[in-house]
């Protein structure tokens, strides 16, 4: 007998907890970490976040490539200084993550073996120095869209993230949109460079919002637990309508013959993206799915003497600060 | 299901400017405390927005638990007579 009223307490419990979680959320109220939250919302919230890490350190390789060939001290200086900021950005996320009970060590076991995924935008080669300026303007611009509103999302260690985010990814953008600016107006040469980065950036940054909404299964639920606050395709919509006019100063055409104002609607009209395209990137094939993940498997196999070197100096120190403990 | 050789995870605290408190902000993994405190700088001050840092290994927090906030605040909230509000002063009293 005692039993059962245990088990029915347990499962009062439960559903009182599920309640209390569900109107903190209906209030708008921030869930912190140890706070209690169904199981899925905790899984979806490790993928979501973790997902977001990997991108940001993944993203560091397309441009840590221009590094070394950028064209002038001041460029590099400051392309240098976003890549560091990417690597800041992967941090912040990770640290969010684990708030939620993951260890880094397996997040990072998750990306080299394929199992975690990270944006598909990043799998794409950066062919020229305008690639920089199309990096920065269009993939940095799509990230600012979709991560303003994540500001406000429903857990507090990922929303404070994308506060710290946001603040530093504005001069990502700057920085690249002063670029496009610098070759729009310059040598016939560095008009053409311009517009072809623009013509192979164009549709994978619209890509980066994520498949239409009819075909985005976690959208629901995410929206519902306020994780999500705006959906894909309206996100999508909001990026062309800003950035459609952001080319008009740049004097670059929109690669896009379907691109059209909608009076009506108060929006661009935009043509069909190739979701065959998106798909095969996202399953592994796209141009640079395999060099990435070499590049960060190597770098973490690489990196292990470093991990131990600190590890083993951190002994060390100890040992020496208590034997002169001992001394004194 | 974290690795032993994994290093710690540290809670960093930065103090933005002078004269303002050290706020949380966010966590890091590093060998030892001074180790910490150089990846503190790195990962958290990049726009100078440190004067000052405290690391604290993960583990030593002590937070309280959300599940008691009910009890544990209660007294709290009807004691309206802490808040200078509830006292109605004469308009000719100054300063006050």
């Amino acid at each position: 007998m005692r039993i059962f009223v245990a088990i029915k307490f347990l499962r009062m419990s439960v559903q009182s907890f599920q309640e209390h979680f569900d109107s903190l959320i209906d209030r708008e109220i921030t869930i912190e970490p140890k706070d209690w939250m169904p199981d899925d919302y905790r899984k979806t919230l490790i993928r979501q976040i973790s997902q977001h890490a990997h991108s940001e350190i993944v993203g560091m390789l397309p441009e840590g490539n221009w590094i070394t060939r950028a064209p002038s001290l001041r460029r590099k200086a400051v392309l240098l200084a976003k890549v560091q900021d990417e690597a800041g950005h992967g941090l912040y996320l990770y640290s969010a993550a684990e708030t939620l009970g993951v260890s880094r060590d397996d997040l990072y076991d998750q990306l080299h073996t394929g199992k975690a995924k990270y944006s598909s935008i990043f799998n794409y080669p950066t062919l020229t120095w305008a690639d920089m300026g199309a990096i920065g303007w269009l993939v940095d611009g799509a990230a600012i869209m979709n991560q303003v509103p994540l500001c406000r999302t429903s857990y507090g260690p990922y929303a404070r993230a994308m506060v710290r985010v946001c603040k530093e990814e504005s001069f990502h953008q700057r920085q690249g949109f002063e670029i496009m600016l610098t070759l729009s107006k310059g040598t016939e040469v560095q008009k053409k460079l311009a517009q072809d980065a623009f013509n192979r950036w164009w549709w994978p940054s619209l890509m980066m919002f994520g498949p239409p909404d009819a075909e985005s299964p976690h959208t629901a639920q995410s929206v519902r637990w306020r994780i999500k606050r705006l959906t894909n395709d309206e996100l999508r919509q909001k990026f062309v309508d800003v950035t459609v006019e952001q080319a008009k100063v740049l004097g670059l055409n929109v690669p896009d013959k379907d691109l059209k104002w909608n009076e009506e609607r108060g929006h661009y009209d935009f043509g069909t993206i190739n979701w065959e395209e998106f798909w095969n990137v996202v399953k592994g094939n796209g141009p640079c799915n395999r060099q990435r993940l070499e590049a960060r498997k190597a770098a973490w196999a690489e990196g292990q003497w470093v991990r131990d070197a600190a590890t083993a100096y951190a002994e060390k120190r100890k040992t020496r600060k208590a034997e002169a403990m001992k001394a004194a | 299901m974290s690795n032993k050789n994994e290093w710690p995870l540290w809670e960093v605290f930065i103090r933005s400017k002078a004269g303002l408190d050290h706020k949380h902000a966010g966590s890091l993994h590093a060998a030892d405390a001074q180790m910490a405190i150089e990846n503190a700088r790195d990962v958290y001050t990049r726009r100078m927005e440190g004067v000052s840092i405290w690391v604290v290994e993960s583990k030593n927090i002590v937070a309280s638990d959300p599940g008691e906030a009910e009890s544990m605040y209660e007294p709290a909230n009807d004691k309206i007579y802490r808040h200078p509000t509830f006292y109605n002063l004469p308009d000719e009293v100054k300063y006050m």
